[in-house]
């Protein structure tokens, strides 16, 4: 183990030298451009997949076939579809946060009580109505939870992701540190990725106090 | 030729058998118990009058919640038909609407914004929340309007239920043991709130699924009884006495006698 002061020093060393920072807005851009395009595909298949039952029952083997494998698999294929830089390591993340996102989401869809269905056509509700009115705000509290849990999953893959094909970002400083043996550095690098995710999910946290979700957690 | 309201004809439900639920997705309900079929509803015939309170009442498991559904066009019957104003059932509409046993208002709306929905057709939303506003004194909510369900109590709930039900203005409305969630002192109430509605709106038919033979004597013009399964209608009783009726009056003594002996309870009375 390395001597605190000397963890001390490099932390200082690294901030001064502004490289903390930037190693930090690599990954949380890379973390963040990932997750995002998740939530953007992932969220909507979903709900297709959930309210659809003959779509679902086509596609689900190829979603199961394609869950288990390691989004760290595809690092090579990720390196030669995208080449050096930012995408390979985006492509990671997004394979990491999507099929989370996609399974919850098909399954808070699908879960919807039938009776709000009901109710909706007892109402005549059109078929945007009902969605805007009943599928889209039942499924939000599922939703934001497994966005809180995915962002997570997505921050601990950055690492990984950022062993490959990039000289940049806190998975790269811990493997840069690795290689010249100052662990003192792999250690701040660790205690960044620690504090940032503290930071994420408090951010995510505050979601669920939305007004239109806290339903779901007052009701209990 | 046919005059009634709501004409049952033969309807029979089986599970197990081709049973669709009109949404086409969602639990499988009613699948078959090794491969049997089991028959639910067996050759129901009645005829209902606009208008009209009707109870069914019935052990539980005997069909009648399930019959209830079939009118409101949720779930298909095996066998039969429904015929409402002439017209066959073959889905759930507008103008006959269900109220549920509870917790069917969206718990992520206010009670206000509950009751706006069933009036989309009003294209101004100023004067949609207006109305909205006045279904709810009309249950006495008017003061709960920004709280969301789970603020309110058991028996609030409920009669937002019927305040949003009300609004879609039905000329049919189904209940499905409204009150069998709430405590005795509040059955009471909403018994008392649902005859003055049924008297304001004049022409709503009412139909009502209860296991509770007091809440029928009181409430309806007729009681339909279901038999043990295979649910079929084993007896039918009219009552003319005018409201407010006196649950200790000997006329709706003596049929509570015979409701219960026809339910097969004895030792009860």
């Amino acid at each position: 183990m390395p001597e605190v002061e000397q963890i001390l020093h490099s932390f200082y060393e690294l901030i001064v030298d502004g490289s903390l920072l930037r190693h930090c807005v690599a990954s949380l851009f890379r973390v963040t451009v990932g997750f995002y395009l998740a939530v953007l595909i992932a969220v909507p298949f979903g709900i297709l997949l959930g309210c659809c039952q003959s779509i679902y029952r086509l596609l689900n083997p190829f979603i199961q076939f394609l869950r288990p494998i390691s989004p760290l698999a595809w690092a090579p294929f990720a390196i030669l579809w995208f080449g050096i830089g930012d995408l390979p390591a985006i492509f990671i993340i997004f394979l990491t946060s999507f099929f989370p996102l996609l399974v919850a989401t098909i399954a808070a869809a699908a879960g919807i009580h039938p009776m709000y269905f009901q109710v909706a056509a007892n109402l005549q509700m059109s078929r945007w109505n009902s969605f805007r009115n009943v599928v889209l705000p039942a499924i939000i509290p599922n939703v934001i939870m497994v966005l809180r849990v995915t962002l997570g999953i997505a921050w601990v893959v950055v690492v990984a992701a950022e062993m490959i094909a990039v000289k940049s970002g806190l998975g790269y400083l811990i493997i840069d540190g690795r290689n010249a043996l100052r662990l003192d550095r792999v250690i701040v690098a660790m205690t960044a990725i620690g504090t940032i995710g503290v930071i994420l999910d408090s951010v995510m946290r505050k979601l669920e106090r939305i007004e239109s979700v806290r339903w779901r957690i007052e009701q209990k | 030729m046919n005059k009634s309201k709501i004409r049952l004809d033969r309807v029979t439900l089986e599970y197990g058998k081709d049973r669709k639920h009109w949404w086409g997705f969602g639990k499988n309900e009613g699948e078959t118990i090794n491969g049997a079929t089991k028959r639910v509803l067996d050759g129901i015939d009645l005829e209902i009058e606009a208008g009209e309170f009707v109870s069914i009442l019935g052990h539980s498991g005997c069909g009648k919640s399930t019959l209830l559904k079939i009118i409101a066009g949720f779930v298909k019957p095996s066998g039969g038909s429904v015929w409402i104003d002439g017209l066959p059932v073959d889905g759930p509409r507008g103008d006959h609407v269900f109220v549920f046993q509870e917790g069917a208002l969206f718990p992520w709306l206010t009670i206000l914004k509950n009751v706006s929905l069933a009036l989309n057709s009003l294209p101004d939303p100023t004067e949609r929340i207006r109305k909205a506003k006045q279904y709810l004194e009309l249950v006495s909510l008017e003061a709960f309007e920004d709280y969301y369900p789970h603020m309110l109590s058991g028996g609030m709930r409920q009669r937002a239920e019927i305040a949003r039900a009300i609004a879609a203005r039905p000329d049919v409305l189904l209940f499905d043991e409204p009150f069998s969630g709430l405590d005795y002192l509040t059955r009471l109430q909403m018994r008392e709130e649902v005859l003055y509605l049924h008297m304001m709106l004049g022409s709503t038919t009412i139909l009502f699924v209860t296991h509770d033979i007091d809440e029928a004597l009181q409430l309806s013009n007729r009681v339909v009884i279901l038999s043990e399964p295979p649910g079929r209608i084993k007896s039918c009783y009219t009552i003319a006495i005018p409201h407010p009726r006196l649950l200790s009056s000997t006329a709706l003594g003596e049929l509570r006698t015979e409701i219960y002996h026809q339910l097969g309870v004895h030792a009860a009375l």
